[in-house]
């Protein structure tokens, strides 16, 4: 086993106005909060099937996420519950689709690997890894093609690295230009596969750069690197550039899904990592800025929890939708 | 005499045995080794038999899945693990066009004796692109074997007959049945060739494979309490199919049932159902019917996974369809 050693917590000062400091932080906290109460649900027999926690990596959606426009489009992974949180839809609706009920954002049809939302252009959470990033391409493509402003941000993991559809993806878009920006979200695992027991190349950086395609690495703990960074990487890509790679370098604290021993990590790596935990980090630094007061955060941190305890209820009050609708829906008419 | 274990305790011992016995078996996958296998199948095989033989792979089907198959030209005997049969979709290509042509393509100059496993079937409320059940797909192709181990001792006994056949064999475990318990006999007798009868009856053949089996077997006995004798067939191998015991059944019985998880539209059911009409027509005293899933990507809320399942229920509903 492998240690992966965490660096240093994320410091310095904050570059930020207070009230969207405060609102990248709320959010951040608002993901983790709805996230506890799913694994709790979960636990409670509410929620089934697999379940992704994307605790830890908080920093990287909203920091991300944030940086990109409403007309942008975005493609997730099954570890999609906070890009789709951030980019707008409700948690009433994440949460009921978690649930199974039709008042979810798929009618409990997809539940929590496949979150679709139209009007924030969420073109789902896929459970094939690797899945989304000829969709990306797709997507880049048809905006190119309609001389669209939009940019198309495609959320992968380290282990999608080693699929082919990433090589084929990398290759179509740097080829043909394409505004699209793949953020690779590196947690060093695949599941219980470590990175460097999965990549010839663990620098990934290097790999986008074998396509022709730029490509910058961020401490993906700390939200005001993955914010600029990202915003001048998708203002590149705006520009007709052509595709753009991040890696981002976070980590998860939690198991893979709920069905994981971890024999594959060390205690004492998670632990270590979480000294570099996105949440209390930043506040550390909005505090020290004189940005953030104890009160404040615990008020965010009180909106967050009345949020999903709406956003259960919510669910809890939801409906099943009828058998007779099963077949609804497999085709246009 | 007969010991009692779960499914997956006998597929881990058969592929104990495997890699015991044969120094050219290695197990190939991903989170085979330091996770200890997707479903805990080779939970502890990676610190008894090291990296080199229980090899843990990246996310690349097609990759592992062709150095699979080089690695049975080369001289080895792999079997290697793919989740989920929806992730086998990305491997479709070698398995279709190297692993299944080669033998034939060469003029019999090369033969691939790999052994490809994989997870199918729903019920766990894992939605649409983690549930399918495509080896009716599977069995369409020509030049590979194709099973489906449904009880105990075929979980524990076909994997050592599909390593010693020449040919690509793939091995559908359905994920329903990874905790069933069940008695395995001391004499167990296992061949990849028969289709077997689970339940003698004369009034009816249900015929089956894979998840359906339990359900099937439950109908009977739901039947048995209405007084209609329930015959339940057990396919196993998908590919050949056992013809004669399936027309075998059918004339001892006069009406057959097939319950497939597959979609009815090109499923495999409708193959069992044409060489019922090719093969036992005569015999038949009504139309056959079938229990397949209903023809939509599997959903992840309960009730609607399960309404779109066969179920014993909707398999008494069909045969009770025969003496209404
Ligand atoms: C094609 C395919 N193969 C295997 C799996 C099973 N699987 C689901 S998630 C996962 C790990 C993926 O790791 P990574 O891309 O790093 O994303 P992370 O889970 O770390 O966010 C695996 C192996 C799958 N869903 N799809
Ligand atoms: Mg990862």
């Amino acid at each position: 086993m492998t240690d992966h050693h965490a660096a240093a917590p994320p410091a310095g000062p904050v570059p930020w106005d207070k009230a969207f400091a405060l609102k990248l932080l709320a959010d951040m906290v608002r993901i983790r909060r709805m996230e506890e109460k799913s694994a709790e649900m979960y636990g409670a027999g509410k929620i089934r099937g697999f379940l992704h926690l994307y605790i830890g990596e908080e920093a990287t959606a909203v920091g991300a996420l944030h940086a990109l426009s409403p007309e942008d489009n975005i493609v997730a992974t099954y570890r999609e519950h906070g890009h789709a949180l951030v980019r707008g839809m409700g948690m009433g609706a994440i949460m009921a689709e978690m649930y199974g009920k039709r008042e979810g954002c798929a009618h409990g049809r997809g539940g929590s690997m496949h979150l679709f939302d139209k009007a924030t252009r969420l073109f789902g959470g896929n459970a094939i890894v690797g899945g989304g990033l000829p969709l990306a391409v797709g997507l880049g493509l048809a905006g190119k093609m309609q001389n669209e402003k939009r940019i198309t941000a495609c959320f992968f993991g380290d282990g999608a690295v080693a699929e082919g559809a990433f090589h084929e993806s990398m290759n179509l878009a740097a080829l043909w230009k394409l505004p699209v920006l793949f953020c690779c979200e590196n947690n060093l695992f695949g599941m219980g596969t470590s990175i460097e027991r999965a990549e010839s190349q663990t620098d990934l950086c290097v790999k986008a750069a074998s396509y022709n395609m730029p490509a910058l690495k961020v401490d993906g703990m700390d939200i005001v690197a993955v914010h600029e960074v990202t915003k001048q990487a998708a203002q590149r890509v705006r520009a007709g550039e052509g595709p753009l790679f991040v890696e981002y370098q976070t980590y998860r604290f939690r198991a893979h899904s709920m069905f994981d021993a971890e024999l594959y990590r060390q205690k004492a790596e998670v632990e270590e990592w979480k000294t570099r935990g996105p949440i209390h980090t930043f506040s550390a630094r909005l505090k020290a800025g004189g940005k953030l007061t104890e009160e404040e955060f615990l008020a965010i941190d009180a909106a967050a929890n009345a949020e999903v305890e709406a956003a259960v209820a919510f669910a809890e009050a939801g409906t099943w939708e009828p058998i007779e609708d099963l077949l609804k829906d497999v085709h246009t008419s | 005499m007969s010991r009692k274990l779960n499914y997956r305790e006998a597929m881990r011992e058969a592929m104990h045995e495997a890699l015991t016995n044969d120094p050219r078996v290695f197990l190939m996958g991903e989170d085979v080794g330091m996770y200890g296998g997707t479903y805990a199948f080779s939970k502890g095989f990676l610190d008894e038999f090291g990296p080199e033989r229980i090899r843990d792979t990246p996310l690349s089907e097609l990759g592992f899945v062709g150095a699979g198959i080089g690695a049975a030209l080369g001289g080895m005997r792999p079997i290697v693990e793919v989740m989920t049969v929806n992730f086998s979709l990305l491997a479709l290509d070698q398995i279709v066009n190297s692993a299944a042509t080669f033998r034939h393509m060469s003029g019999g100059q090369f033969s691939v004796p790999l052994v490809i496993r994989m997870t199918t079937g729903a019920g766990r409320q894992l939605a649409a692109q983690h549930s399918h059940s495509l080896e009716g797909w599977y069995a369409h192709i020509p030049g590979i074997k194709v099973l489906a181990p449904a009880t105990i001792e075929d979980a524990r006994g076909m994997l050592a007959p599909a390593l010693a056949d020449p040919d690509p064999v793939v091995i559908f475990e359905h994920a329903a049945l990874f905790n069933m318990e069940g008695g395995l006999p001391d004499d167990w007798n296992v061949d990849i060739s028969s289709a077997k009868v689970r339940r003698a009856g004369k009034d009816v053949a249900i015929i089956t494979h894979g998840g359906s089996l339990p359900k099937a077997l439950a109908a009977a006995e739901q039947l048995a309490a209405a007084g209609i004798d329930a015959e339940v067939l057990d396919l196993r191998v998908l590919r050949p199919l056992d013809t004669a015991t399936i027309a075998a059944s059918v004339a001892k019985c006069h009406r057959a049932v097939v319950v497939d998880e597959g979609w009815r539209t090109g499923s495999l059911a409708a193959e069992v159902m044409a060489r019922i009409m090719e093969n036992a027509f005569f015999e038949l005293d009504a139309p056959v019917a079938r229990v397949c899933s209903e023809e939509v990507p599997i959903p992840y809320a309960r009730h609607m996974e399960e309404a779109a399942l066969p179920q014993a229920d909707k398999i008494v509903a069909a045969v009770k369809g025969f003496f209404a």
